[in-house]
């Protein structure tokens, strides 16, 4: 990890709720911890010029849905995100999914799975139960993206669409 | 538009392929009511029964009775699901997910035909072909999801073939997630089951049997790696996840069959766990206490109920004797991984491992990332979904 890397992770608020989403009596207190921690995450971003993911889940919590997107050379190149919080949850990180990317990078698991770097599963487990959501979008599809999404554009597998503009 | 001629052909040609479908369903054979060791070629179970003549197993023929259930039918588990039903045992309960893919057919097991079928549905066909006898039962779920954890356990306490629990549950998942799903279970049912893996450069693996309470569970420590004796930093992970071989499957596929028809019909020496390394043919075998302070809390019940319970004194081979598979050190491989760039001196549970096996990562004592944490609010769930969205 660099140190602009390691700067951004520590201004993401910790979370102090160990549950998971099984937990009835504690999970919608996590929950809570969740969404203010993605909240905060998503406004340094703003601050540091970086807006790049927004995100939602159902009344539970239990699923996610949202948007990432990546700028390259002034081209937005814009993504759907989803992924189920785990019963293991937060013991293991949720697996983040980019269904439209699925079958098109060999760094995805089936259903458009993220491949995370081996740093990733350690660091997560070091961590836990104080890293939610929030740091697993800084420390995996952050990341993820900064890598993979350069290589399919000059692969030609992704191209540039008009249509991401309007929904900024 | 076609003349009668032409559809009479069609007819004629659609009837042959339908003859050939039937001859190879047709020539399914029919159950068999009981076990019987005459040998005969028409008795499929008669070299499996001679085990009893030869004085390896006294009661072959008590696997009828028993149940397991395979989770994840990949690479690993269709084969050991075609091994079991080969072995004629009573039921089999299959869960997986995911779809037979051609890229599938570096592995054992599924055909290309099959591409685009569940694999539990696909399993199901075949597994029942090869030996009616067994009783099928398919899951085509993820097994981590909130919506399936309930059922997937009241399976495995309610599917076997009395109604009650199965007789083992086999972990033939490919990932993290789904291995500690089946851990959170099994604690919290009281089940024993094996857990299995071959490694993502396909040149090692593992089985491990865990009987909650009684060693350690899948949470009381971090993942365990065989060494490959090649340097983990030379190995390229560009533009690729996972390798796999139909090799390195079929032996882990066999080590768990293996240790699982000793378990049930109760002969041999059952191990506890049992590593593979491709390179070098290194076979590290240990046992693996559980740790008082195992963050699942179904594991230190179990260990508790475990450790009250009075012990039979049949003398244990000692742990000591185990360990000494290996004297020699010539991979150069430390217990704990120190020389990690993360590596971190404090770890939760001191394991005792065999050399030639280590810890993935190791897990400090307290969380290593400072920074601010989470103040309370008393804005509602419902209000901060509401500033999320509008961000």
């Amino acid at each position: 990890m660099d140190d602009k890397a390691k700067k951004t992770l520590s201004a993401i608020p910790l979370l102090k709720t160990k549950a998971g989403p099984r937990e009835k009596d504690l999970w919608p207190q996590r929950l809570k911890e969740e969404y203010q921690a993605l909240i905060q995450y998503v406004q340094n971003n703003k601050v540091a010029d970086n807006d790049w993911f927004r995100l939602e889940s159902n009344k539970e919590g239990t699923r996610w849905f949202g948007k990432c997107w990546f700028f390259h050379n002034q081209l937005k190149y814009e993504f759907d995100i989803e992924f189920d919080i785990p019963i293991t949850f937060p013991s293991t990180a949720p697996e983040i999914a980019l269904p439209e990317l699925d079958g098109k990078t060999a760094k995805m698991y089936r259903g458009g799975k993220i491949c995370l770097s081996d740093h990733f599963k350690p660091l997560w487990a070091r961590n836990a139960p104080k890293f939610g959501i929030a740091h697993a979008m800084a420390l995996g599809l952050g990341p993820w993206l900064a890598v993979e999404i350069p290589d399919l554009i000059s692969k030609g597998v992704i191209t540039y669409k008009e249509k991401s503009e309007q929904s900024t | 538009m076609s003349t009668v001629e032409e559809l009479q052909k069609r007819v004629a040609e659609l009837e042959a392929i339908l003859k050939d479908k039937n001859d190879f369903t047709g020539s399914k054979r029919e159950k068999i009511a009981e076990m019987s060791a005459e040998v005969v070629d028409s008795n499929p179970y008669s070299r499996l029964m001679a085990l009893k003549r030869m004085g390896i197993v006294n009661n072959y023929e008590k696997i009828r009775e028993y149940t397991v259930a395979v989770v994840g039918v990949g690479g690993v588990g269709s084969v050991t699901a075609e091994m079991l039903t080969r072995c004629g045992i009573g039921k089999l309960i299959l869960f997986d997910y995911d779809k037979v893919e051609l890229a599938n057919m570096n592995r054992l097991f599924f055909q290309p035909h099959q591409a685009g079928l569940s694999k539990v549905e696909a399993a199901a066909r075949t597994l029942s072909f090869i030996n009616p006898d067994v009783v099928m039962e398919t899951h085509n779920y993820n097994i981590t999801t909130i919506d399936n954890f309930q059922h997937f356990m009241d399976r495995i306490s309610e599917g076997g073939l009395n109604g009650g629990a199965v007789d083992l549950v086999l972990s033939c998942v490919d990932n993290f997630e789904a291995r500690m799903a089946i851990n959170v279970a099994c604690n919290t049912l009281g089940q024993t089951w094996f857990e299995s893996g071959v490694s993502e450069n396909a040149v090692s693996g593992h089985i491990q049997l865990i009987i909650p309470g009684e060693s350690a569970c899948f949470a009381c420590a971090p993942p365990l790696v065989v060494a490959s004796n090649i340097d983990e930093k030379t190995l390229k992970k560009d533009g690729v996840c996972a390798a796999s071989l139909p090799t390195t499957m079929g032996v882990v596929a066999g080590f768990l069959v293996q240790n699982t028809l000793k378990k049930l019909l109760n002969f041999g020496e059952v191990s506890w766990y049992l590593g593979y390394s491709a390179l070098s043919d290194f076979f590290p075998k240990m046992k693996l206490r559980p740790n008082p302070t195992c963050e699942d809390s179904y594991c230190r019940a179990r260990q508790k109920e475990f450790n009250e319970k009075p012990k039979p004194v049949v003398a244990d081979v000692p742990a000591e004797t185990i360990k000494e598979v290996h004297e020699d050190n010539e991979w150069g491989i430390c217990l704990v991984d120190e020389t990690s760039q993360d590596a971190e001196p404090e770890t939760k549970n001191n394991l005792e491992l065999v050399e030639g096996v280590r810890a993935a990562y190791t897990v400090p004592e307290t969380c290593p990332t400072q920074g601010p944490t989470i103040e309370d609010t008393e804005v509602s769930l419902d209000e901060l979904m509401k500033q999320m969205k509008s961000l």
